[in-house]
């Protein structure tokens, strides 16, 4: 086995915090919680690092021989400001809170916005990408559910007949989701024991 | 005291594992089962071979699900695709490169890429600026991941982790460069809109075969039977309360 003792370590780690999950053991519940907060405390440190890669990494975008990044360079001078403006004025200051959310929140809005007709032309060009059943299911269900919830049928649902049918209507989605999370959970389930047996190793040691 | 959901919920993790370990122990008896074929995987394998001969990348984004967080599994699949990918390609000019929106999951591709080519006897090769944090925040991480598809010679893409919506901007920028794109998430609303605009889309519980499919190791392909295992309980289990529902019993 390669790298036995941090192997071990996660397995350990793994059974501990899983054993304190379903055994309400006083001490099992203790270990538990020290390890969840030693996992709080490196995924802390974990962002610190990747922020250091990501500045790194357009660094030398900026510093290239060849095509030079001036959007790297942007951002690196945008992370810098932020950062010693956060360190002097301190990240819930009021002001601070402000100038950050008033260009973030437009910029992420502009960016939804293209989203939006992103995704609007993709569904007019989806019989391009698929074809079968299944594409046309997907089609009708979008258009019927924009119908649904455009709440152009709610005036019918006085009449119980109407009512009764857009009430089964709107269930439909719930017992697909449910189906496709209940698979989900059970990949979920899977990789998790794959890591707790040792098999599946997200770490070299 | 404990309660019934705790018991319930310790059973299907017991049966789970002895599942898992069961068809492992078969499979290296007798030959493995074969897996149902997916388009999917096959327009997967062709893009990587296609890739690695043509000399342009890959790209693995394994999104930015929080390790801590219950969504973390669909992140583990997208570094178990990444190590099996890096081996795959090995050979090619041009290594894969991974992107995420989350530093602890930065740090594991880093990691994940090292011990791939560790195990291929080719550290030289491994640089860690191939796996990169594109950004911290859901929209930052798919802007930050834009210019790698158009600017590094990326012929085939391979997203799977858990996204939102925003992913179909991504998927779009990958069709202008008429690069291959096959994306799998945890998220209702990424499959939905993956659906539309990927090239392949994996659909629910198929995100968690892709290393199977890759031939990563005999015990994804256990794990897939184990699941199948589950999922037969899981459905008598609603079978059987809703019949107990019906007559009054619950």
């Amino acid at each position: 086995m390669k790298a036995p003792i941090a192997t071990a370590i996660a397995i350990a780690t793994g059974l501990i915090v899983l054993v304190g999950y379903f055994i309400p053991l006083p001490v099992l519940q203790n270990i538990r919680a020290i390890l969840l907060g030693w996992g709080v405390t490196l995924a802390g440190v974990a962002a610190l690092i990747g922020i250091i890669n990501l500045v790194i990494t357009h660094w030398r975008r900026v510093t290239a021989p060849r095509n030079r990044d001036l959007y790297s360079a942007l951002l690196i001078l945008s992370f810098l400001v932020t950062i010693a403006a956060g360190l002097a004025l301190g990240p819930a200051d009021a002001q601070f809170q402000h100038v950050v959310t008033s260009i973030q929140v437009p910029l992420e809005t502009s960016l939804m916005a293209i989203l939006a007709v992103s995704l609007a032309y993709a569904s007019l060009r989806l019989f391009q990408k698929r074809k079968g059943l299944v594409a046309v299911v997907f089609v009708i269900s979008a258009l019927l559910f924009l119908l649904v919830t455009s709440g152009f049928l709610a005036s019918g649902s006085d009449n119980p007949i109407m009512a009764s049918v857009l009430t089964a209507v709107n269930q439909l989605p719930v017992a697909g989701a449910r189906g496709i999370l209940l698979g989900i959970a059970l990949g979920s389930l899977a990789t998790g024991l794959r890591i707790l047996m040792g098999t599946d190793r997200p770490y070299s040691g | 005291m404990i309660s019934f959901n705790t018991i319930a919920g310790l059973l299907v993790v017991l049966i789970g594992a002895g599942a898992i370990f069961l068809f492992a122990l078969f499979d290296r008896k007798k030959s493995p089962r074969a897996l149902r074929p997916i388009a999917a995987f096959q327009g997967l394998r062709r893009a990587i071979g296609l890739a690695v001969e043509d000399g342009k990348r890959l790209h693995v984004s394994i999104g930015n699900a929080n390790i801590l967080s219950p969504n973390s599994a669909s992140a583990l699949v997208g570094l178990s695709t990444l190590n099996r990918i890096a081996q795959l390609s090995m050979i090619s000019d041009r290594p894969p490169i991974a992107t995420s929106g989350e530093g602890s999951l930065a740090i594991l591709s880093q990691d994940t890429l090292r011990g791939a080519y560790r195990s291929g006897n080719a550290l030289e090769q491994y640089d860690p600026m191939r796996a990169r944090l594109a950004g911290t925040t859901p929209m930052s991480y798919i802007a930050g991941t834009i210019p790698i598809v158009h600017d590094e010679s990326v012929s085939a893409n391979v997203l799977v982790g858990s996204f939102g919506s925003e992913v179909a901007l991504l998927t779009d920028a990958i069709d202008q460069k008429n690069a291959f794109s096959l994306a799998a998430s945890d998220s209702l609303t990424a499959q939905a809109a993956l659906y539309a605009t990927a090239n392949e889309t994996l659909i629910g519980e198929e995100l968690f075969a892709i290393p199977a499919y890759l031939q990563a190791g005999p015990y994804y392909t256990s794990s897939l039977h184990a699941q199948d295992v589950l999922r037969w309980i899981v459905i008598a289990a609603i079978l059987v309360g809703s019949a107990l529902k019906l007559v009054g019993i619950v």
